[in-house]
């Protein structure tokens, strides 16, 4: 099946190479998938990675980039010394994989929960916070005249996109209500610079091993923007997995998270920071909502999709507290 | 009126029929799915236990906060209008309440085992 696809594809462009083997399905929605395999070589197997588009499912959500951008800036990121996979190859129409690209596999675990317990780690887990501001200050100063096109956007344009979208869900929710509400009032206008942000930076889309950060990985959302979003994203507490009083991924405080960007010379504003983390909160919510509007409508009629519906009223007390925190 | 045993009963029984008999028999994506199905079920028999009296609850706090009269739905659609309007914000007196009471009840029901729903029910 795959394999086969995949055989004539690498010894087009892997010198040496004689065919693939190990060909695993790792994730897949319907539009995206993402497969391991290795590269058979004389020199010892060569662990890849497949992202692809099936054929069919060529245009990409309104939000994300694109497989062929995110490819780029994969390849953007590595050779700016930010920590990515290689990518070895761009899909090409005729190999009949779809559209994607192939990468170098990144050995280490992205499963937040294992990070944050299991033992390899230990030692990782207290430099994480501020190893993620110093990857974070790498990403924002990539060269922009090299970026592929990306979406641009303001926080005013978030805010209006966001509400858009709850209101679309037909779905009344206080306490959304009252999110949005003051985020328009806290809206902190256009940032003084524009950079490129990642989108989507945030534990269980890292691949850490018990050196720290290996690769950052998920470009899909990258867009131009407010670097601040970028830290405010990282801090949600979705994204921190029970270890609450760790914001930033559930690793560390948001001090040495804010140290490690400004030692790699990029400054923070805290207040843009929180504005972010707000929104970032917000939008997971309205993201859950949306999960439970495509159970409903179909055609992913998915139990775990049906769950995560009821994980709005998570970003619900995560609302309150970051708005309004009761004594402590 | 309907017989019984009754709906949270007959949940609970499917549940732990699940976990007890057929959890330790299969393994993998089939285990996960079917520790979803057993969450799914749990999470139903905690909203058949406790949603009439939260319900009632919100309604009594709503209607003190609008000073009108309606179904939870109805005032929870009045309430996100008003929010939307700006005519109540968090400087309305019993607002963060009523939020946070609501939000606890929900949390109660959606994922108890959520670490800032624990948090702040030391609070309480």
């Amino acid at each position: 099946m795959i394999e086969a696809e995949l055989s004539r594809s690498v010894v087009r462009w892997c010198k040496g190479a004689t065919g693939v083997t190990g060909a695993a399905k790792l994730s897949g929605g319907a539009s995206q998938e993402t497969w391991r395999f290795d590269i058979v070589h004389p020199d010892g197997p060569i662990g890849a990675i497949l992202r692809r588009s099936p054929k069919g499912y060529g245009a990409a959500p309104t939000r994300a980039a694109g497989l062929a951008a995110e490819a780029e800036l994969m390849q953007l990121a590595y050779e700016a010394g930010v920590p990515s996979p290689r990518v070895m190859h761009v899909l090409v129409p005729d190999e009949d994989l779809g559209t994607g690209f192939i990468m170098q596999r990144v050995e280490g675990e992205t499963i937040a929960r294992k990070i944050l317990r299991d033992d390899e780690f230990a030692a990782a887990r207290p430099l994480l916070a501020r190893q993620i501001g110093g990857v974070l200050a790498g990403l924002h100063r990539l060269p922009q005249d090299k970026l592929p096109e990306l979406r641009s956007r303001s926080a005013t344009q978030e805010i209006a996109e966001f509400e858009r979208d709850y209101r679309s869900l037909n779905w009344p929710k206080p306490v959304f209500e009252l999110a949005l509400r003051w985020l328009r009032d806290h809206d902190p206008g256009p940032s003084v610079e524009t950079t490129l942000v990642h989108g989507d930076f945030r534990n269980g889309n890292l691949i850490i091993g018990a050196d720290g950060v290996r690769a950052v990985l998920d470009w899909e959302l990258a867009h131009l923007g407010d670097p601040m979003e970028d830290l405010g994203w990282v801090c949600v507490n979705s994204w921190r997995f029970g270890e609450i009083d760790k914001p930033v991924g559930g690793f560390g405080t948001r001090e040495e998270l804010f140290a490690g960007y400004e030692a790699a010379g990029r400054k923070v504003d805290p207040a843009r920071v929180k504005f972010w983390e707000v929104m970032g909160t917000l939008r997971w919510g309205i993201m859950c909502g949306g999960m439970m509007q495509r159970f409903r409508e179909g055609p992913d009629h998915s139990m775990e999709r049906a769950m995560i519906g009821r994980r709005a009223s998570e970003t619900e007390i995560d609302l309150l507290r970051l708005l309004a925190p009761r004594g402590s | 009126m309907q017989d019984e045993p009754t709906p949270i009963e007959l949940t609970k029984s499917v549940a732990d029929f699940l976990r007890g008999d057929i959890a330790p028999l299969i393994s993998g994506h089939q285990a996960f799915k079917l520790r979803v199905a057993i969450n799914i079920l749990d999470l139903v028999t905690r909203q058949l236990t406790q949603e009439e009296g939260s319900d009632a609850a919100e309604v009594e706090r709503l209607r003190a906060l609008l000073g009108i009269d309606g179904s939870v739905t109805e005032l929870n659609r009045a309430l996100v209008e008003r929010i939307a309007k700006g005519e109540v914000d968090l400087a309305t007196p019993g607002l963060a309440e009523h939020l946070w009471a609501t939000t606890m009840d929900k949390l109660a029901v959606d994922q108890p085992n959520y670490a800032s729903y624990k948090r702040e029910l030391g609070r309480g």
